[in-house]
């Protein structure tokens, strides 16, 4: 037995009213509970194989129908009818298109430090940007979660991740995680927890934090978690939701697998190389790869913040004539406020293409699938083989700023030399 | 429940084995339709993987048997992708690794997945699995293999032939 605990091992051990221990499998409760319109109708249809008819917890599980919104086809169109039933003859929760994509709906509305989320969706993690031990799960662990609102856990062993130094000018969370994928590998993580902790942490933003948690899963790992401090408390507070706050951080003596220390300052512009996200390098070695499609979005950079950052660097100028600017908002309330502060006007006047919020270019569905050949820089999570709806096709992964910056020129461009400011 | 020993042919695949790879995105539309998208199993990585598949059970000459490299079904929570694996024919899977989600999925969908080094595993090798022992053997090659074991609770799913059957029967977990 450790002396101390991680913040999955305190999370967890709370949740399973005993004292968990990296490697111990324990059954948690389960705070909230999600499904999303690709994998929702396998889970409903799951369920009820179970025999299963009601939740556990109506209150606390939400469909959302965000990564075909709007559907493409009939057959997607049909999984939102029965997406739709499902909720009124259950009780629980409902987006509809058009709200935003589910991770960042659950951090606008739902999530809070200490709780356990699961969604059947990989990027769940994202949640653990608030201090939930948020992951994500198939189908079938989720139509059991629906029902006993509980599921099974290994304890996962920590990675803590420790954060020193200051962001420089132009450099971003995105940055940081593609150098932190690089480092660890696209599985150097598997069955692990990564944690943030560092100097710091106190001037990592929320919508920082939220892009760094995102992509934990991209190098294996089950959840990536940040401290219940005060950012999180003025975020939860800022949504309405201060009284859920409670002080989530890992005792002094918490037993850790590896700690990986990164100083910001030393981090400049990165990117994913097709066809793997650990395949990571600075931008600088890249300038000049002719791009066809910009894409700024998803649950990993749709936010306000994303979108100030291109607002701010396309200002005054045009996108390219051979790239196509695609924007996509990570939800209503994001488009809404971008509109408000005169970001959305920028960036139209820019010639960028405004979509609406969801998941929109990223998995390849619709709105924006690639051609043969072309080349696509996107501030996405992934970059697979044939992600974006054509295996003939490469992207590349970087922030929003550099794909603003790309964009303008219609190459891979490193953001410092465009704008001064960002 | 899978059967505890049987034999197959091995099926070769390479590292980082993606959901993507597995069943892409762009299938999304034929996700309440699984006899449809096991049609496009591993379309763009594997040309002609469901016809070699379904050409061996006509041959009768056992389950086809996935041999990954490193961190297979990395990327998505898609369960269908082990679900059109199973649908295909493929009787079990081995991988050097595998993603947390996909490894999960796949046992919750009773498929086998054996965690053990996969590199002197041929393509087209004969092999005979012995799922309780964890052992492998490559009867082409005469090596024989050790597993990793799972924690207990997934061998109890798996022995339930996936994670529903083993709710309806227990109603709850079971650890």
């Amino acid at each position: 037995m450790s002396v101390g605990k991680t913040l999955a091992e305190k999370i967890l051990s709370l949740k399973s009213h005993g004292e968990a221990e990296a490697g111990d499998v324990v059954i948690a409760d389960v705070d909230l509970t999600f499904v999303q319109d690709t994998t929702g109708s396998l889970t409903i249809r799951q369920f009820k194989e179970g025999g299963f008819e009601a939740l556990a917890k109506p209150q606390q599980t939400i469909i959302f129908l965000d990564h075909a919104a709007p559907s493409p086809a009939r057959q997607l169109s049909n999984d939102h009818i029965l997406l739709r039933r499902f909720a009124e003859e259950t009780g629980c929760g409902i987006y509809e298109v058009g709200d935003g994509i589910c991770h960042q709906l659950v951090a606008e509305n739902f999530a809070n430090p200490g709780e356990v989320i699961v969604g059947a969706d990989s990027h769940t993690v994202t949640a653990g940007a608030l201090g939930a031990f948020a992951t994500g799960m198939g189908s079938s662990d989720v139509a059991v979660a629906l029902a006993l609102g509980k599921t099974w856990f290994r304890v996962p062993e920590s990675f803590l991740i420790d954060l020193n130094g200051v962001f420089p000018r132009g450099v971003y969370a995105k940055d940081l995680i593609l150098y932190l994928i690089g480092q660890i590998g696209a599985d150097g993580a598997t069955y692990k927890a990564l944690e943030f902790g560092g100097d710091a942490l106190a001037q990592i933003t929320m919508p920082q934090r939220l892009t760094i948690a995102n992509m934990a899963v991209e190098a294996g790992a089950k959840v990536g978690l940040f401290p219940g401090d005060k950012i999180a408390q003025d975020f939860l507070t800022e949504h309405g939701r201060g009284d859920n706050y409670q002080p989530l951080y890992p005792d002094a003596e918490a037993n850790y697998e590896q700690v990986i220390s990164v100083n910001l300052g030393e981090l400049e512009p990165m990117l994913s190389l097709p066809h793997a996200v650990d395949n990571v390098r600075p931008v600088a070695q890249l300038k000049g790869v002719k791009i066809q499609q910009a894409f700024i979005g998803t649950c990993t950079n749709g936010r306000l913040e994303d979108l100030a950052i291109a607002a701010e660097i396309l200002k005054g100028r045009k996108t390219h004539p051979g790239t196509r600017l695609l924007i996509a908002p990570s939800s209503r309330q994001v488009l809404i406020r971008a509109i408000e502060k005169g970001y959305v006007q920028s960036l139209i006047k820019a010639e960028a293409i405004i979509l609406p919020p969801g998941c929109s270019a990223c998995l390849g569905l619709h709105q924006g699938v690639l051609g043969d050949g072309e080349v696509c820089l996107s501030t996405a999570n992934r970059n697979f083989k044939g992600r974006m709806g054509n295996p003939e096709a490469m992207i590349y992964l970087a922030s929003p700023a550099t794909a603003a910056a790309s964009a303008i020129k219609g190459e891979i461009t490193d953001p410092r030399e465009i704008s001064t400011k960002y | 429940m899978p059967d505890l020993v049987f034999k197959g042919k091995a099926i070769k695949l390479g590292d980082n084995i993606s959901t993507d790879d597995i069943i892409p995105g762009r299938f999304a539309h034929l996700r309440s339709n699984l006899p449809e998208l096991a049609k496009h199993v591993l379309e763009d990585a594997v040309p002609g993987f469901t016809s070699k598949v379904r050409d061996m059970s006509l041959r009768a000459e056992g389950k086809a048997i996935l041999v990954a490299g490193k961190n297979l079904g990395l990327g998505s929570s898609r369960e269908h992708a082990p679900v059109v694996i199973k649908m295909s024919g493929v009787g079990a899977i081995l991988a050097k690794s595998a993603a947390r989600i996909f490894f999960r999925n796949a046992i919750n969908q009773g498929l086998p997945v054996l965690l053990c080094d996969t590199d002197n595993i041929g393509d087209g090798d004969e092999l005979e699995i012995n799922l309780s022992g964890g052992k492998i053997a490559d009867l082409t090659s005469g090596i024989t293999l050790s597993c990793s074991k799972m924690p207990p609770i997934m061998s109890a799913i798996l022995e339930e032939g996936g994670l529903i059957p083993y709710i309806q029967k227990h109603r709850d977990f079971k650890i």
